[in-house]
């Protein structure tokens, strides 16, 4: 009998089975599990809301063409279309408050003609949350349908009745679904649909409201092209035309850029497995040099040996992976459970596409890591069966670095595929876990320095940990990593709000009264007076299209960011002032005298967003478009406004004279105290074209959808600590054998077993609070970066987040390590001395 | 059966060339016992690697049933340990993942053979522990370790056996024991057995005795036992 290789598949996978029973691959199957299930949850959960915008991108417009205009738009457009045997239907949609009493919540309102949706179907229930049907019908004349979350808030039910401006109107039904509610994402304010005929009653809308109006129009592909090449001349550049498709990639564009957040929050957790994922894999080899040789001086060719590993190999990675895919699986469930408010409608099924990223993520880190030290198995010399010392290959820790950091550069690549981002997050990283890693070791050092003060397990404990040296250290970072996300998460974020609001002088207005009609300013502002409230200052504002910058149309030129192509691209609201506004601050240039002549050129004050966006200097002239008529500005001088005042203010505004008498409405802002709100019924019933946002209203609005997806944030990041346990259970067995033998010889020395094991749940509670010192530091550093440069605020360090870092540390190390090791003890000391 | 000519093996250190070997030449007939003794050093354990094709010499040839170990290359030499070679450590060399039937299995499943378990579970009871089949290495005591080690060499009925300091790790009462067992299994089997040893007593045991002296042959002597 002579052997033949191709017993190799049988023979290694058997062995591996064998290897597994023993515990050996426990921790490197586990690494890359986590690391696996992180990354699918991801591209999972995020393909999913990705098809959601695909699927309903056909009905996206609930037409075949849409037109939006924020100025009623000409009812020839729909004549013209009806002649040209097109469908037709048309929408005014506007932010609102709705009351019920004394409550009141801002929703956006949808009046529709006839004939809506063109395409698709609305959907209704005749409850909040309840099944729902679809449905041709629209609401019948003194009838809203609404959104769950209307009737959820304001604690109505169908039958009742909610005011709109100057009209009651009864709740219908419940709308659960409606064509073109925006693809994946829920708007912010919930809707209530009413039948176009009911909006004049309302009074809401008045000449120059800010409102979105809208023209629908379906027919077949021809009949829609030669409309559409029809009307584009026809119309002004503030219309804007939508196609089917063209509505869904700025979605896709912020999509994108969230995949990418949750992508590089996956690949912190994939990282932190790869130094887990080595550490096995090292050990994993070291263990099986023996066997090379040995399977070599029984016979085995090189090519076996290396066959042989590379199946095991094969098998581990394509095992973790179907594990971890699995657990992914479960793990976007759960996120999409978590988010289910922020999506209109249910997502589709999720698609099995990721399951090939974690399968390539899985294969590309164990190649990475374990690939090198198994080709030198290979080269094993078989002599080491009677000399130990013999060839053994050098198996250092970083055998191969360039190797395992060029795959995972490549995977990287292959995940975001922006090679400047990838060069980023490898800079960026690499100098994070550097710092990180230079601080662990400080703290390691002091951790052994600091056994000299206690006594009993903590001695032995802390020596562990200092002798331990980098295998500590890396255990110390893992966690804190982790730690630190969530705590940045948890704790940072709620003391930011905290500090936020506590920077808000207590007086500072919460209430925005917009769209009031020249001749209301007065009366409101007496009646707001009369009932004890201050009114500061009443805005007049017009809508305004940047059209032109030194002669040149802004059509066409080049912006460095998105945000100044939309200043570009949409309407601003544009005021008028004689002197600089409260919240604001000169920057660059001058303020213009209070008193000018009549004939003096227009001047202009931009904020510096919006100068900085379209890069516009001092002295430079704009064209600005109001109302179809240009009008010419030269730039004054640039201001710094501070946005979070809750009063109004504006990123343009002009010197006084041009457009006195022109404004269509204006706004305010004013206190109100508790007591004050009983002000507001009465005022929305006098003046029903007055629209009133409840500030703190609206702030609960998104917090809660703040607080969910910061929920979503945090799930990724639970993969970043299971990542950090992963690295501890590596760094664990990588020193079993020598734990087993400390343990016996303590025993032997008189040491009961549970003098053993406290000194193991010190050492491991040691380590979780050294990672907590380094993740409160680190979540608390961040967090005061962030208050003090992004947000002006001043940060006060919380005592919680020390409290929540050391505990959740020391709880969450210590119980997985004392779990991992407690079974050194269990091995007799004959045993293991002999052994 | 095994031929050692003029079998020199040099090594280069920093000192400069260290002759380990110094053409040692015999010829081992199929079904002999010998013992390889010596001081530390002398060479023993280099010569047994040579002989059993683990390396190969500097200079000389090893013969191994008339094939020239030095005209195969590894994989050959491979082959033919597979085929014809069996062999007994020191340190046991179990594999710690393995229960011991499984390590007995071994060499059987290398060969790709069907029947394995079979085969290593009679093996297993012949060196009497049937009992401990299921158990893991660290399980067993240093001479059970051992036992199993003989049980897994001649589980493929090899026509040499190699043994380097077989009672090296062990005391002498279960040395003596593992000793006993080792020479019956050979005179069951017929293999020609070369065994590596300090202990002058065991190499007594064996048909003839080799010493080697600073890489020398220096005595090659018939025992009591041939």
């Amino acid at each position: 009998m002579s052997l033949r290789s191709r017993h190799w598949l049988r023979f290694a996978t058997r062995h591996l089975w064998r290897d597994w029973r023993a515990g050996e691959l426990a921790v490197l199957a586990g690494a890359l599990v986590v690391a696996v299930a992180a990354l699918t949850a991801v591209a999972f959960f995020t393909g999913r809301v990705s098809r959601a915008v695909e699927l309903q991108a056909a009905e996206l417009l609930a037409a075949d063409l849409r037109v939006e205009s924020p100025r009623p738009l000409s009812p020839d457009w729909l004549v013209a279309a009806q002649q040209r045997g097109l469908q037709t239907a048309s929408l005014t949609t506007f932010a609102t408050a709705v009351f019920h009493g004394d409550d009141n919540l801002l929703v956006t309102l949808r009046a529709t003609s006839a004939g809506y949706p063109l395409r698709g179907q609305l959907r209704v229930a005749a409850e909040p949350y309840g099944t729902a049907r679809g449905t041709t019908a629209l609401p019948p004349a003194g009838e809203a349908w609404v959104e769950s979350r209307v009737l959820a808030r304001l604690g109505l039910r169908v039958g009742d009745s909610l005011q709109l401006g100057a009209k009651a109107l009864r709740v219908g039904a419940v709308l659960d679904y409606r064509p073109d509610q925006g693809a994946a994402f829920a708007d912010l304010a919930p809707t209530v649909l009413l039948p176009a005929a009911d909006l004049p009653g309302t009074q809401l809308l008045q000449n120059g409201s800010r409102a979105s109006f809208v023209q629908l129009y379906a027919g077949n592909p021809a009949q829609v092209a030669a409309f559409r090449a029809w009307l584009e001349p026809r119309k002004t550049a503030a219309v804007r035309l939508v196609a089917l498709g063209e509505s869904s990639q700025q979605l896709q564009g912020s999509l994108d850029r969230a995949q990418r957040f949750l992508s590089l929050a996956a690949l912190a957790t994939v990282l932190l497995c790869a130094v887990a994922v080595a550490m096995a894999a090292r050990r994993y080899t070291a263990r099986h040099l023996d066997l090379a040789a040995l399977m070599k001086c029984m016979g085995a060719p090189q090519r076996f040996v290396l066959l042989t590993g590379l199946w095991q190999l094969g098998l581990i990675a394509l095992a973790g992976a179907l594990v971890g895919v699995l657990a992914g699986y479960l793990a976007q469930a759960v996120l999409a459970w978590f988010l289910r408010d922020l999506f209109a409608g249910p997502l589709p099924a999720p698609t099995w596409a990721p399951a090939w990223i974690g399968i390539g993520t899985a294969m590309a880190m164990l190649l990475g890591f374990a690939l090198p030290p198994l080709l030198q198995l290979r080269a094993v010399p078989v002599l080491r069966v009677l000399r130990q010392d013999v060839g053994a290959p050098t198996l250092r820790f970083f055998t191969a670095p360039l190797f395992a950091v060029g795959v995972l550069a490549a995977l990287l690549w292959w995940m975001l595929q922006d090679a400047k981002l990838v060069g980023g997050v490898f800079v960026g990283l690499g100098l994070l876990l550097g710092v990180l890693w230079l601080a662990g070791l400080g703290l390691v050092r002091v951790a052994a320095l600091a056994r000299r003060g206690t006594g009993g397990a903590w001695r032995y404990g802390l020596a562990n940990v200092g002798r331990r040296g980098s295998g500590s250290v890396v255990q110390v970072v893992a966690f804190g990593l982790g730690l630190t996300v969530l705590l940045l998460l948890a704790v940072v974020q709620n003391d930011l709000l905290r500090e936020w609001r506590a920077s808000l002088p207590a007086n500072a207005p919460n209430h925005f009264f917009i769209n009031i009609s020249p001749n209301d300013v007065a009366p409101l502002s007496a009646d707001l007076r009369a009932g004890g409230v201050q009114v500061d200052q009443v805005f007049p504002w017009v809508r305004a299209r940047l059209v032109a910058v030194n002669d040149k149309p802004v059509t066409g030129r080049k912006f460095s960011t998105d945000r100044g192509k939309g200043f570009a691209e949409r309407e601003q609201n544009l005021s008028w002032s004689a002197g600089l506004p409260r919240d604001n601050t000169l920057v660059a240039g001058e303020w213009w005298p209070a008193e000018r002549p009549a004939d003096a050129p227009v001047l202009v004050s931009l904020a510096t967003e919006f100068a900085d966006g379209i890069g516009i200097q001092i002295g430079d002239r704009l064209v600005f478009d109001i109302a179809g008529e240009p009008m010419a500005v030269r730039v004054a001088n640039l201001r710094k406004v501070q946005w979070d005042s809750f009063r109004p203010n504006f990123f343009v505004l002009i010197s006084p004279g041009a457009l006195d008498g022109a404004a269509g409405t204006y706004m305010t802002s004013v206190h109100l105290d508790p007591a004050q709100r009983r002000l507001l019924a009465p005022l929305v019933r006098r003046f029903p074209g007055v629209s009133v946002f409840d500030v703190d209203a609206v702030l609960v609005q998104v917090r809660q959808v703040a607080d969910r997806a910061s929920r979503a944030v945090q799930g990724v990041f639970l993969f970043t600590l299971a990542a950090g346990v992963m690295v501890l259970a590596a760094a664990v067995q990588s020193t079993r054998d020598e734990r087993r033998f400390e343990s016996a010889m303590l025993r032997t020395l008189g040491a009961s077993r549970a003098v053993v094991l406290q000194g193991l749940l010190a050492e491991f509670v040691a380590l979780g609070l050294l990672a907590g010192v380094l993740a409160s530091t680190a979540a608390a550093l961040a967090g005061w970066y962030v208050a003090r440069h992004w947000f002006d605020l001043a940060y006060h360090f919380n005592v919680w987040l020390w409290v929540a870092g050391l505990s959740g540390g020391a709880l969450v190390v210590g119980v997985a390590g004392w779990l991992a090791t407690r079974s050194v003890v269990n091995t007799s000391p004959l045993a293991t001395l002999r052994g | 059966m095994l031929e050692a000519k003029e079998v020199t093996q040099q090594v280069s250190s920093p000192e400069g060339t260290l002759t380990i070997l110094d053409q040692v030449s015999f010829q081992l007939g199929a079904g002999e016992t010998v013992a390889i003794v010596g001081a530390s050093g002398a060479g023993k354990s280099t010569l047994l690697g040579l002989l059993a094709g683990l390396d190969v010499p500097t200079q000389g040839a090893v013969l191994l049933g008339g094939q020239s170990l030095s005209a195969l290359d590894e994989d050959g030499r491979a082959a033919l340990r597979a085929d014809r070679v069996g062999f007994v450590f020191q340190a046991f060399h179990l594999v710690p993942a393995l229960t011991a039937l499984e390590n007995v299995m071994l060499p059987l499943e290398l060969r790709g053979d069907s029947s394995a378990r079979v085969v290593a579970a009679e093996a297993i009871s012949r060196v009497g522990l049937a009992a401990r089949a299921a158990h893991y290495p660290r399980q067993l005591s240093g001479g059970e370790q051992q036992r199993v080690a003989l049980a897994r060499a001649f589980v493929t009925r090899p026509q040499v056996l190699f043994a380097d300091e077989p009672t090296g790790n062990l005391d002498a009462a279960t040395g003596l024991r593992v000793v006993d067992l080792l020479f019956a299994l050979n005179r069951e089997a017929g293999t020609t057995l070369v065994l590596v040893t300090h202990d002058r007593t065991l190499a007594a045991r064996c048909g003839r005795v080799l010493e080697l002296a600073a890489g020398k042959l220096v005595a090659d002597t018939l025992t009591v036992a041939a």
